[in-house]
């Protein structure tokens, strides 16, 4: 997550960050400090889009020809869990919870608000690459619902006021950094 | 000496500003010179005060919350350091607090006393007791202290444990055997787990060294979901102590006997919850769910005989060795022997962790304990154990939390979340979303949950929108009968249960 930050700080931080945020070596040295584990394949993915900040396509090939996987095997792996993504994100992820305990606590109504505020639906990065959203089924912070993370920071109570506070303090320091 | 203040580390009180109340707290000592010792401790279970801080005194510690980081100037002019009553917030002694009094908290009876990562302190109360007498026993006489105990797996299907740790014992001592713990508490509702991880995750290593002797495995995995950042970062800690003391790497306590322990971290998927599709994430593979038999017992993580279990099954292990499993059973009811973790969540206005032993009643649960919705309004449903698991009417909240009694019911306990609706809750959209679910988290290899989810939803949106309602909701019954009796697992076998439980209990919501 923080790796991702400086990245799109690299590339401006606006618009699509450019494919150079990422290099072989890179992959390389991630998957070679891994690869000894027992099933490395999620700790390796793991290690990759902390560092880049997301899979890059050309990164499957590296992975499975380290790995003596084929490259449909690493690209099943990816595709089939939501934590991993295969495109760049903005400089914050934030996850909204959709899960129930949530839902008895307003979730729906602050789900469709801060897809109206920032712009976006799930999957979806803001114009200015400041955020990306994703939903989440529950981040066990149940008793003080609903929940939302940033980053990996998590917020109780989350209400559509609390929220615009909370995007507005987010946006003003990342202006700051530049 | 300087004063203890305790401002609580775990998740939700992180959720609610705590490191910014420790910080301000300090900054206010600093300020006024008052010398303070800041413990972040982990969390009591009483979420709806945090943050819960709290500060020693000759008489004991007292509270104050839920503490805002707006509120700690007032806090520290109105005495917070000498533990003075003078402000709103003020609580009193903490242990006295009736709902931290009317529990018997067996498994987390050291939350949010201690230091989390501290070892001195987890041995200072009680810690390490189990694992010392394990020791000194018999692999078959720890499993069958475990058998005992009446203990049956706390992450939903209450299989007893101690069986389950016989068959592994049981399988040839000359192989690698594994311990894997499933820390994918994915379950809405449900926080249990992550209170041991982040508040006592050193009760989680014990039990699981202990599991580890008892059934000859010297590798042990905990599976833990990446939505939980502050989980991890306290086991990964919680680890290196351990193995730093002793207690973990190739020679547990100079026992001559290895237990090593990771954490894996998941990927966001809910079915890899489901033991085999867990192991086969655990391999570095899709998290497909795999048919049974052959038990996991025998054949589980790469091949081996392996313990999966859930993390209040391994927590509720140390007490059990220390104590006796007899001491276990004594609390419970029926089939249902300890005590249960449960969370209560959702619309209510003091959530938080309750263990008590089987045999409470839902109602005690929501009133005595919950003291009504956090709207103030009526409640209208409550959903117990998680997603798969049906809503609970009014008329229901007598029933006793017991495995059998629910059952009976057509309801579960699960892993013990409790989620509670008030009455502007549209049951039809819960219904709804129940399906919705299935479609977003089914791993795709059996076709009843597959597409099963995805034409429940397109049905219910028929029936919701008037459309050919009776033949409908025909299809809708026959759709969930063919999920229920035809999936793989869980996830497509239960996923109708809160529909079913809709279309029973709020057919108008259904149809409005």
């Amino acid at each position: 997550m923080h790796r991702s930050e400086q990245v799109s700080q690299q590339s401006g931080g606006a618009g699509v960050p450019s494919a150079g945020d990422w290099t072989p070596d890179m992959i390389r040295d991630e998957v070679d400090a891994l690869k000894h584990l027992p099933g490395a394949l999620l700790p390796i993915l793991h290690a990759v889009q902390n560092r880049v900040g997301y899979i890059p396509e050309g990164a499957v090939a590296i992975i499975a020809g380290m790995l003596q996987q084929t490259r449909a095997e690493v690209h099943g792996v990816i595709s089939f869990y939501h934590h991993f993504r295969t495109h760049p994100v903005g400089s914050k992820v934030i996850h909204v919870c959709r899960a129930e305990a949530c839902q008895a606590m307003g979730g729906r109504a602050l789900e469709a608000h801060i897809k109206a505020r920032l712009g976006v639906d799930y999957h979806g990065t803001t114009a200015d690459n400041e955020f990306t959203l994703e939903p989440v089924y529950c981040l066990g912070n149940c008793a003080c619902a609903p929940s939302i993370r940033v980053n990996d920071d998590i917020h109780g109570r989350v209400t559509p006021q609390k929220f615009d506070r909370l995007a507005d303090k987010l946006t003003t320091s990342a202006l700051d950094i530049r | 000496m300087a004063t203890s203040i305790y401002v609580p580390c775990d998740t939700t009180a992180l959720s609610m500003g705590a490191d910014e109340v420790a910080r301000l707290i300090e900054y206010h000592a600093g300020a006024r010179g008052v010398d303070i010792e800041l413990v972040r401790n982990g969390s009591r279970g009483l979420c709806w005060l945090e943050p819960l801080v709290e500060i020693g005194t000759a008489t004991g510690r007292i509270g104050y919350g839920p503490v805002e980081p707006d509120d700690v100037q007032a806090l520290v002019d109105a005495g917070l350091f000498d533990g003075k009553s003078d402000h709103p917030l003020f609580l009193g002694p903490v242990s006295d607090m009736p709902y931290l009094k009317h529990q018997q908290r067996l498994t987390f009876s050291r939350i949010g006393i201690t230091d989390p990562l501290s070892i001195d302190d987890y041995r200072a109360h009680g810690g390490f007791e189990g694992l010392d007498k394990a020791m000194a026993m018999t692999p078959q006489a720890i499993v069958d202290e475990v058998k005992s105990s009446g203990l049956r797996g706390r992450g939903g299907a209450a299989f007893p444990t101690g069986i389950k740790w016989q068959t592994v014992h049981d399988e040839p001592w000359q192989q690698q055997k594994y311990i894997v713990c499933n820390a994918d508490e994915g379950d809405s509702g449900t926080f249990a787990d992550r209170l041991v991880m982040e508040c006592d995750p050193f009760m989680l290593i014990e039990g699981m060294t202990i599991a580890g002797l008892a059934v000859g495995a010297t590798r042990g995995y905990i599976y833990l979901r990446s939505e939980y950042p502050v989980a991890h970062r306290m086991l990964d800690e919680a680890i290196r102590r351990a193995e730093g003391g002793g207690y973990l790497g190739e020679d547990v306590r100079g026992s001559g006997r290895a237990f090593h322990l990771d954490v894996r971290l998941a990927a966001g998927a809910y079915i890899c919850g489901e033991e085999t599709s867990l192991l086969e994430s655990l391999e570095g593979k899709r998290g497909l769910v795999r048919a049974k038999p052959p038990l996991p017992a025998i054949k589980g993580l790469f091949g081996q005989p392996t313990v999966v279990n859930n993390v209040l099954s391994f927590a509720a292990v140390p007490f059990i060795l220390d104590q006796g499993g007899r001491a276990y059973a004594d609390y419970g009811m029926g089939k249902s022997r300890g005590t249960l973790p449960i969370q209560l969540a959702g619309n209510i206005r003091q959530g938080g962790l309750i263990e008590l032993a089987f045999g409470v009643s839902l109602k005690q649960i929501l009133e005595d304990f919950g003291g009504g919705t956090f709207t103030g309004r009526p409640m209208k449903a409550v959903q117990v154990g998680g997603p798969l698991m049906a809503y609970m009417p009014v008329s229901q909240w007598d029933t006793p939390m017991d495995y059998e009694a629910f059952a009976k019911l057509g309801a579960g306990i699960g892993h013990g979340g409790v989620v509670v609706f008030d009455d502007t809750v549209d049951m039809g959209a819960q219904a709804r979303f129940a399906m919705e679910f299935c479609t977003v988290e089914s791993c795709g290899k059996c076709t009843p949950c597959r597409i099963g989810s995805v034409r429940g939803v397109e049905v219910i949106d028929r029936i919701r929108a008037g459309e050919n309602r009776e033949a409908n909701l025909a299809l809708l019954e026959d759709l969930c009968e063919t999920m229920v009796e035809g999936s793989l697992c869980a996830m497509g076998g239960m996923t109708p249960f809160p529909v079913q439980s809709v279309m029973k209990h709020f057919p108008d919501d259904l149809t409005a």
